[in-house]
C-alpha cells in the first residue's frame, strides 16, 4: 500500500502538470494498480476535475478522455459502430465490471503495463497519444519512449474502417492473460500486436497471410503463467484465430 | 481534510486523512457492510455505489468523493431484503461474507440490465458478477437465486 501525504485536484491541466514534475507526486488515474504499489507519495494528482473522462467523435476520429473508464470503452456505442465487439472483447475479461468502473483509459496505456489487454488492443488501431506537452505521437511511438512526467490527455483513434479482432489467453476468466493478441486489417495491410509475453505489447506490419509468422518474430519470455515456449507457441495460435476471424470478416 | 458527500441519501461532513481509502471511511462511519476481503483489488467484497455506478471502495481515495452521492447496502436494506431471502431460499449462503458485495452488485446489475425490460441470460449474469468472489461455494445456489429473483421481479 502506498502513503498519501497530499492529495489534490487540479483545475487546469498546466497545474496538474507542474504538480506532475516533483518526483515525489504522482497521477493516480483509476487508482487501481497504484494502490497495489509500496512507498511514499507527497500528492497525489486526481485529473477527475479537469473533463477528461468523455468520449467524443469528429468526422475522422474518436477522441478518448484518459479518465474514461474501461468499462466506458466497453459499453460505448460509437466504439461499438465502428470496431464491432472489438473493445468489448479487450476489457470484458479484465478483473469486474465493478474494477472497470474505476480503472481508467489512461492509466493502462500510460503505465505501459506487461500484462495490459488495453494497450495491445489500441496498437492494432490508427492511434495517437495527446501528451500535455509533447503534443500527438502515435501509439506505438509512445510505447517506446522513456517514461517521463508528461500528462497523458487522452487517445485519438481513426475512423478508419478498418477490421479489427481481439483475442486472448487465461488460465482462469478474469485473471491477468497469459498472452494478448489483436490484429487489424484493411486493403491488404495488416497489423498484429502481442502482449503479456510477458512484456509489455509491441506491433507489427505483416499481411493476413503473413499473420502467423509475424507473430514468430515477437520475444516471448516466461513467468508463473506460461514459459516462454508456450507462449511462443500461443502466438502462433491465436495471431491464426486472428487471421481467420478478419478472412471471415467475423469480428 | 474535510469531505462532504451523500452516505445513504444523508449529507456527511467528515474528516479525513489524504490517503484514506473510501472503504475504512465508511466502516468508519458505520457502514459495517462493507469489507475487505482480498488486499488485491478483485474480490468485490468493498462494493458500494458512486453515483449510482458499482465501484471497489478499496481503491478509491476518500478525499475524491467529495460532492458525490454513496450507497451502501445499509441504504437498501428493502431491497437487500428481498433479494437476501432468494439467496437464502437456494442454500446459497455459507459463511456469508460476501454477501454484502454481492448484493450491492446484484442490484447494480438488475439497474444496468434490466433497465427496458430486458432479462440478463446466464451468461451475461455470470460476467456482470464476475468481480464478486466467494470461497465456500461454487456459485451454484448464487446463480439460481439471481435467476429465480430476476425471472420473478421482471416477469
Amino acid at each position: 500500500m502506498i502513503t498519501v501525504k497530499n492529495y489534490v485536484k487540479p483545475d487546469t491541466l498546466e497545474e496538474a502538470y507542474e504538480l506532475n514534475q516533483k518526483r515525489a507526486n504522482r497521477v493516480i488515474g483509476g487508482m487501481m494498480w497504484v494502490r497495489m504499489g509500496r512507498g511514499n507519495v507527497n500528492t497525489v494528482i486526481d485529473l477527475s476535475g479537469l473533463g477528461l473522462d468523455q468520449i467524443t467523435e469528429s468526422e475522422t476520429d474518436i477522441h478518448i478522455g484518459c479518465m474514461c473508464t474501461l468499462r466506458q470503452l466497453e459499453t460505448d456505442r460509437r466504439l461499438a459502430e465502428e470496431f464491432g465487439d472489438f473493445f468489448r472483447e479487450c476489457t470484458r475479461h479484465i478483473v469486474g465490471v465493478q474494477f472497470r468502473n474505476g480503472a481508467t483509459v489512461g492509466g493502462s496505456i500510460f503505465g505501459r503495463y506487461g500484462f495490459s489487454d488495453i494497450l495491445t488492443a489500441f496498437l492494432v488501431l490508427d492511434t495517437r497519444v495527446k501528451l500535455y506537452k509533447k503534443g500527438i505521437v502515435p501509439l506505438s511511438e509512445f510505447v517506446r519512449m522513456e517514461r517521463d512526467r508528461d500528462i497523458l490527455e487522452e487517445l485519438i483513434v481513426a475512423k478508419d474502417g478498418r477490421k479489427a479482432v481481439y483475442l486472448s489467453e487465461r488460465r482462469s476468466q478474469t485473471d491477468f492473460p497469459v498472452l494478448t493478441c489483436a490484429a487489424s486489417e484493411k486493403d491488404g495491410k495488416a497489423v498484429l500486436a502481442i502482449g503479456a509475453r510477458p512484456m509489455k505489447a509491441e506491433s507489427v506490419e505483416t499481411t493476413l497471410e503473413g499473420m502467423e509468422d509475424a507473430a514468430d518474430t515477437f520475444p516471448y519470455g516466461s513467468n508463473m503463467r506460461g514459459s516462454s515456449e508456450y507462449r511462443r507457441h500461443l502466438g502462433r495460435v491465436l495471431a491464426g484465430r486472428a487471421k481467420k476471424a478478419l478472412e471471415e470478416e467475423n469480428v | 481534510m474535510e469531505v462532504q458527500f451523500e452516505l445513504n441519501g444523508k449529507t456527511v461532513r467528515t474528516e479525513v486523512e489524504a490517503g484514506a481509502l473510501l472503504l475504512d471511511v465508511l466502516r468508519e462511519l458505520g457502514c459495517y457492510s462493507v469489507k475487505c476481503g482480498c488486499e488485491t483489488t478483485n474480490c468485490g467484497l468493498c462494493t458500494v455505489w458512486v453515483d449510482g455506478t458499482p465501484r471497489l471502495s478499496c481503491s478509491i481515495l476518500a478525499a475524491a468523493i467529495q460532492g458525490k452521492a454513496v450507497t451502501t447496502l445499509e441504504g437498501l436494506q428493502e431491497e437487500a431484503a428481498r433479494f437476501g431471502a432468494y439467496l437464502a431460499a437456494e442454500g446459497a449462503e455459507q459463511c456469508g461474507y460476501c454477501s454484502p458485495g454481492f448484493i450491492m452488485n446484484v442490484l447494480a446489475m438488475e439497474r444496468e440490465l434490466c433497465a427496458s425490460g430486458h432479462c440478463p441470460d446466464r451468461e451475461e449474469i455470470r460476467e456482470y458478477l464476475a468481480g464478486n468472489l466467494c470461497r465456500c461455494t461454487g456459485y451454484a445456489g448464487q446463480m439460481r437465486a439471481v435467476e429465480k429473483y430476476l425471472r420473478e421481479r421482471r416477469g
